[in-house]
């Protein structure tokens, strides 16, 4: 479904990605893990088209994306949810989920049928529809952009740091809620920092260390391996 | 009565013209948080549209409509010439090209028009006056009204209600995030240099229509009045540059009524003392933009 192939991507002359390769098969749900710093964020902002690779392929169902820009990507079936949480503030929660079916605006009833299915998803974006995004708290904020992603109807999911910052409480509903989405059938790769729940949910994970993947297997394995720790404290 | 009329009269029609300007002006900076210096050129170009069309003997709304036309044309043209090529490598670049594209149209119309004013084809209602409530108004006042509040309203229905819209103000407080959900950012960028057009001509033809004739330097005024304005109100929201607009059409028209003769030369000198106070004491201007300011 997407196959990364020795990609690499540069801040100047600081090498952030150092050539890694990494897949997600259809309806799998993949884990990126690693420290701050690791790289993560910078490989999922470049399959996503806001970075350019310096090298590499990223390849999504056999089109090859690596040079794609943003509104391209979209349109290819890959949605991102980057990890500043995104919302656009002044617009209300209604503007920006519409604004997530932009490349579907003139199927309006397909996008009606979606909203009601992500309305019944997150009950609390249906309430606050004509609230400003801004005035949302964290976790809503959160849910809005997954929902504005969905919006998209993508086939495959990026997810970079959903829990970020958010109280423990709402992290177990977001995690309740990429459970559900991967059920749904969709092809989720996610980046995280808290490891004991992303890999709860993976099937399989990716561990990154100053632009490397150094470790990769089955969530089992990478838990099972006593060296999780040490890639995260540098040891 | 009549005199409160008449200022309440001249402060609506100044405010609505440097409201349409900034508007224009703030479109472009708050999608790319850049400044088009060739703004005024826009207002420059309209103005010999009409002055080039006035022998064909077209009707004159004809005419206006022409100038508008080209307006949005130029528009889009800075957009190509002095944006596209440099936005995503450096700002300075672009300070530079917008300039330069500036200098060109105006050394263009030096070479192949002239230096010198040209007249620009007015319907008589633009000089014609009429009597309200005792305060002797040239209708032209009452026209830049009128047509200030259709345009003023034109753009916020733009903005509120279709997906145009919306997508330009997203794009206007993220525009990575609007990119990764579809929306094409030269699609965006194209749309606010045309509507920044559109806005420049009709501006155009109602400042000239004040003025009557066109001179190469004629974009001058309206692009510092559009930028003050923009300033005082807050340099990335839309409304802040309809307030800022009106209120310095306020400004500037009470100097107007109260100075007395021997001061009257020095206007702007009070004008600018007074915008320094409103900065000094609402830096970021009165209304404030979007919450990101990341540039693009």
């Amino acid at each position: 479904m997407l196959e990364i192939t020795g990609l690499s991507v540069n801040y100047g002359t600081i090498r952030a990605v150092r050539g890694i390769s990494l897949t997600v098969a259809r309806g799998e749900l993949v884990s990126l893990l690693g420290a701050n710093g690791a790289g993560k964020s910078s490989t999922i902002k470049c399959i996503a088209g806001a970075l350019k690779a310096a090298g590499g392929s990223i390849v999504l169902e056999g089109q090859d994306i690596t040079a794609a820009n943003p509104e391209q990507v979209i349109r290819a079936g890959l949605a991102t949810v980057p990890e500043t949480r995104d919302v656009f503030p002044d617009l209300t929660v209604a503007e920006n989920l519409m604004l997530g079916a932009y490349i579907h605006r003139r199927d309006q009833a397909g996008n009606r049928q979606n909203l009601e299915r992500l309305h019944t998803l997150f009950p609390r974006l249906a309430e606050r529809s004509n609230q400003p995004a801004g005035t949302l708290s964290g976790g809503e904020q959160q849910m809005l952009v997954i929902a504005r992603a969905l919006m998209a109807r993508p086939r495959v999911l990026l997810l970079d740091e959903p829990s970020l910052g958010l109280a423990p409480a709402i992290v177990e509903r977001i995690f309740e809620m990429i459970e559900t989405l991967k059920k749904s059938g969709l092809t989720i790769l996610l980046v995280e920092q808290n490891v004991n729940q992303a890999l709860a949910v993976a099937d399989r994970a990716y561990v990154m260390r100053l632009g490397a993947i150094v470790a990769s297997g089955t969530a089992e394995e990478i838990r099972s391996g006593s060296d999780l720790s040490a890639h995260y404290l540098g040891g | 009565m009549a005199f409160a009329i008449q200022f309440v009269i001249d402060v609506l029609s100044l405010g609505g013209a440097y409201a349409l300007m900034a508007l224009g002006l703030v479109i472009i900076y708050g999608i790319l948080r850049l400044v088009n210096f060739a703004y005024g050129e826009l207002i420059m170009v309209a103005g010999y549209t009409m002055y080039l069309s006035s022998g064909s003997g077209l009707p004159w709304l004809v005419m206006a409509a022409l100038a508008v036309a080209m307006a949005v044309l130029f528009g889009i043209l800075t957009d190509y010439a002095a944006f596209r090529p440099v936005r995503a490598k450096s700002v300075t670049a672009v300070l530079i090209t917008s300039f330069a594209f500036s200098n060109l149209l105006q050394n263009a119309a030096l070479l192949f028009i002239s230096p010198r004013p040209r007249n620009v084809p007015l319907p008589d209602i633009f000089s014609q006056t009429v009597s309200i409530g005792g305060a002797i108004t040239p209708v032209r006042n009452l026209i830049t009204i009128a047509a200030s509040i259709v345009l003023l309203a034109a753009v916020a229905f733009l903005m509120r209600r279709t997906t145009l819209g919306i997508a330009m103000r997203a794009a206007a407080t993220n525009f990575t995030m609007a990119r990764m959900l579809g929306v094409p950012a030269n699609l965006i960028i194209s749309s606010a240099f045309a509507l920044s057009g559109f806005l420049a001509g009709v501006v155009g033809i109602l400042w000239i229509g004040r003025i009557g004739t066109v001179v190469p330097g004629v974009g001058l005024e309206p692009l510092l009045v559009a930028f003050i304005a923009t300033v005082i109100g807050g340099m990335r929201s839309l409304p802040g540059a309809v307030v800022g607009g009106f209120l310095l059409a306020l400004i500037d028209t009470t100097l107007n009524y109260t100075l007395s003769q021997d001061l009257l030369k020095f206007r702007d000198a009070f004008t600018f003392s007074l915008v320094i106070l409103i900065l000094l004491w609402r830096p970021q201007g009165l209304i404030k933009g979007p919450a990101s300011g990341q540039r693009t």
